[in-house]
């Protein structure tokens, strides 16, 4: 088998299949939670119409600290800790939107987006289309998600699935410190309304950001591990899982080529039935419940146009049918790397 | 003038029989009437009387199919008058769904409405071109939030409490008893309080949501919560449409002028159906209905003008105006054409978006399938 393994340096770096960049005084290494403030400072230095609304987002920075130092640097016209109302505060960024700002809400936990959630699909989504386009949405919402941190009911929550399926709304998830922070300010700069799913066990973990370039357009999918039997995708959180057994198979000889997704909607499919032409087996994996989510419909798209390209059915590694369990049996729920394997050699058994 | 002033803590400024007779609660609100001219009175009569028969016209037009649906305002013009005219050109209002004719009083063309209730559009106007009239909002009290937003935005760009009136923005948001209950309400009355808003709440409690009675949204009246949220609020008859004007005139003032948001609740009937969908005739008291037809803002602002001795000719001429405006709305209601099929793609995202455009694609290929019928 013909590896090509990238290191996780490279995970972090732009463009896809390249060499890590040299370091030089545009990189730095940077957790996650770092990289989003770096992009919201950069966004709010770039534009004074960008404003930052949320829960205890002021003088605390946020309960993951996302936007610490925020408050100090750009005061409280800038940075509104507001009510603790999810609808209200997506409901106020709506009307601030029509006045032309470009707020970025923080939704403190995934658990919590639900109370916003009818201003979000109802309201905000559909806002410039009512209008018949004489209105812009330039509104992100920013959401800590999934698994992993060994949290309480509510809090390890992987909901894009209700927003992916929402005309007007896009959906993106970064998986390492760089995209983060470039992702963080093309969505801020999008007309559009964004949910931008941050995934919390990957907020501490450093990696190389390239403050000079991206490398990557916002909603493309890129392959992070190239490989030549399975192609396997994920986002957020899962993308680390994926690199981990991708390691783990080419240790027993099988070469995984791995995919970023990034933007869950909409998804850009080119680099995924590009490395399907080439891989022949595709396995999708997510922590969302896989009933009617994001992996059934890349896996239905996929089978409609690429069937003859596949060897085998597309299959799908995600968490249960069930709530989220209580945080002692985690590891059970959540898609492991022995999992995303488990359904690899399946589809090579084909 | 009766001897003792009504005591109520209604703001009432006309009995129902059309005579001005203010009651205790009006005092504060009487200096703002000295903004009127007689020329102000006249315009107040005739949009109530031109909004009325408008509505009968788009009733008339669902019955016969040409509209999806109405909503009947009949009953609720003096509030919807009153409170119009005391914004100012600067100001933006946002309605629920059923202020015709405070659109029409920002320079809304009524046929714009109807356009959304006869299915060619899910909006109809543009906002800044329609006198900051902000488009309809279907989902209950989702309005009040935008409406507070918007104002926290005139505080951030610097467009209100200035110290001048001539400038200085406002907000208006309109809605009901029934939306009062709604989580939203109560949080944009939150925000509202807490970042002091430059916002008037107008809440029109006609008294009934869709078939339920207001008493079960609210123990209490509902000006009164106003105070539990840290803002002013005051209950105006809301049949009485100088009443109307004057409490929303000083409540916008003071908004405009950086005192903060306040609560309006003005007690009015939906003599009509919630929506020609709907028979009212199934679960109200026509009692109650006759008590509030006795107390029509139109009938009462009529004998409030013969009063003051508007002649005969100038209510004859109204008459004569709505009647040609009603029938002007109906030759234009049935020229609305339908809107190709590209509004289904169009502006649901504001930057391309591969899904959307293949779907249209996808569409215009298989409708061009069936052309030249050998399909």
């Amino acid at each position: 088998m013909s590896d090509t393994i990238v290191s996780a340096a490279a995970h972090a770096a732009p463009a896809s299949g390249t060499a890590p960049a040299p370091a030089g005084p545009e990189m730095a290494s940077l957790p996650m939670t770092k990289a989003l403030n770096a992009g919201l400072r950069k966004a709010m230095q770039d534009d004074p119409k960008v404003l930052l609304m949320g829960e205890d987002i002021g003088p605390l920075g946020g309960v993951f600290r996302v936007t610490e130092g925020l408050y100090a640097e750009f005061g409280d016209k800038r940075v509104l800790d507001t009510p603790l109302a999810e609808s209200g505060i997506i409901g106020t960024a709506i009307g601030l939107a029509l006045r032309g700002f470009r707020p970025v809400c923080e939704i403190q936990f995934d658990g919590f987006v639900f109370p916003g959630f009818d201003q979000i699909t109802s309201q905000l989504s559909r806002m410039r289309n009512r209008h018949e386009g004489q209105v812009i949405m330039p509104v992100v919402i920013r959401i800590p998600y999934g698994g992993h941190i060994g949290s309480i009911e509510h809090h390890q929550e992987s909901p894009e699935a209700y927003f992916a399926h929402t005309p007007g709304l896009r959906v993106v998830s970064p998986s390492n410190p760089h995209d983060a922070y470039w992702m963080m300010q093309e969505a801020i700069a999008s007309d559009d309304p964004i949910i931008f799913f941050e995934p919390k066990s990957r907020y501490w973990p450093k990696g190389e950001v390239n403050l000079g370039t991206s490398g990557t357009p916002l909603h493309a999918s890129r392959v992070v591990r190239t490989g030549t039997d399975v192609t396997v995708l994920g986002h957020g959180a899962m993308v680390s899982v994926l690199l981990q057994a991708a390691e783990l198979a080419a240790a027993e000889g099988i070469s995984i080529e791995v995919i970023d997704l990034r933007s869950i909607s909409p998804v850009d499919y080119g680099p995924i039935l590009s490395s399907v032409e080439k891989t022949g087996h595709l396995v999708v994996a997510q922590e969302a419940h896989g009933f009617v989510s994001v992996g059934s419909e890349i896996a239905a798209t996929v089978m409609e146009k690429a069937f003859y390209l596949l060897e085998a059915p597309v299959l799908r590694v995600s968490g249960f049918d069930t709530p989220f369990p209580p945080a002692a049996v985690e590891t059970h729920f959540l898609p492991s790397p022995d999992r995303v394997l488990e359904a690899v050699d399946r589809a090579l058994a084909y | 003038m009766s001897a003792t002033p009504n005591a109520s803590p209604t703001v009432q400024l006309l009995s129902p029989a059309g005579v001005f007779a203010p009651s205790e609660a009006a005092a504060e609100f009487l200096p703002y009437l000295d903004r009127l001219t007689e020329a102000d009175h006249r315009r107040f009569y005739r949009d109530m009387v031109v909004i009325r028969r408008f509505d009968k016209e788009a009733a008339n037009l669902q019955r016969q199919g040409q509209l999806a649906l109405w909503v009947p305002s009949h009953g609720q013009e003096a509030a919807q008058v009153g409170s119009a005219y005391a914004t100012r050109p600067q100001d933006h209002i946002f309605p629920s769904y059923r202020e015709h004719v405070v659109g029409m009083i920002r320079g809304l063309d009524l046929v714009d409405i109807l356009r959304m209730l006869r299915g060619v559009t899910l909006g109809g106007w543009t906002p800044e071109e329609h006198g900051n009239f902000h488009l309809y909002t279907l989902v209950l009290a989702s309005q009040t939030l935008h409406a507070t937003g918007y104002a926290m935005g005139m505080q951030l760009d610097g467009s209100t409490a200035t110290g001048n009136p001539e400038t200085d923005q406002a907000v208006i948001v309109y809605y009901g008893d029934g939306a009062s209950s709604q989580g939203d309400a109560n949080e944009a009355l939150v925000f509202a309080a807490s970042y002091q808003t430059p916002q008037v709440f107008f809440l029109q409690n006609n008294h009934w949501a869709i078939s339920v009675p207001v008493t079960r949204q609210s123990r209490t009246p509902l000006y009164l919560r106003a105070g539990g949220f840290g803002i002013p609020g005051t209950q105006v008859d809301g049949n009485d449409v100088l009443a109307s004007y004057a409490v929303t005139a000083k409540h916008l003032d003071d908004a405009r002028a950086g005192k903060g948001p306040a609560l309006i609740e003005a007690l009015t009937y939906r003599v009509g159906a919630h929506t020609t969908a709907d028979d009212p005739t199934k679960y109200r008291d026509p009692d109650e209905l006759a008590y509030w037809v006795a107390r029509d803002p139109i009938v009462r602002f009529r004998a409030y003008l013969q009063g003051l001795g508007v002649e005969q000719e100038f209510l004859d001429a109204v008459d004569e105006e709505a009647e040609d405006n009603a029938a002007d709305v109906r030759r234009r209601a049935l020229e609305i054409h339908s809107p190709e099929k590209n509004v289904i793609f169009d502006n649901v995202y504001a930057e391309p978006h591969p899904r959307v455009q293949e779907q249209e694609a996808w569409l215009e290929r298989y409708e061009a399938s069936f052309e030249g019928g050998d399909a």
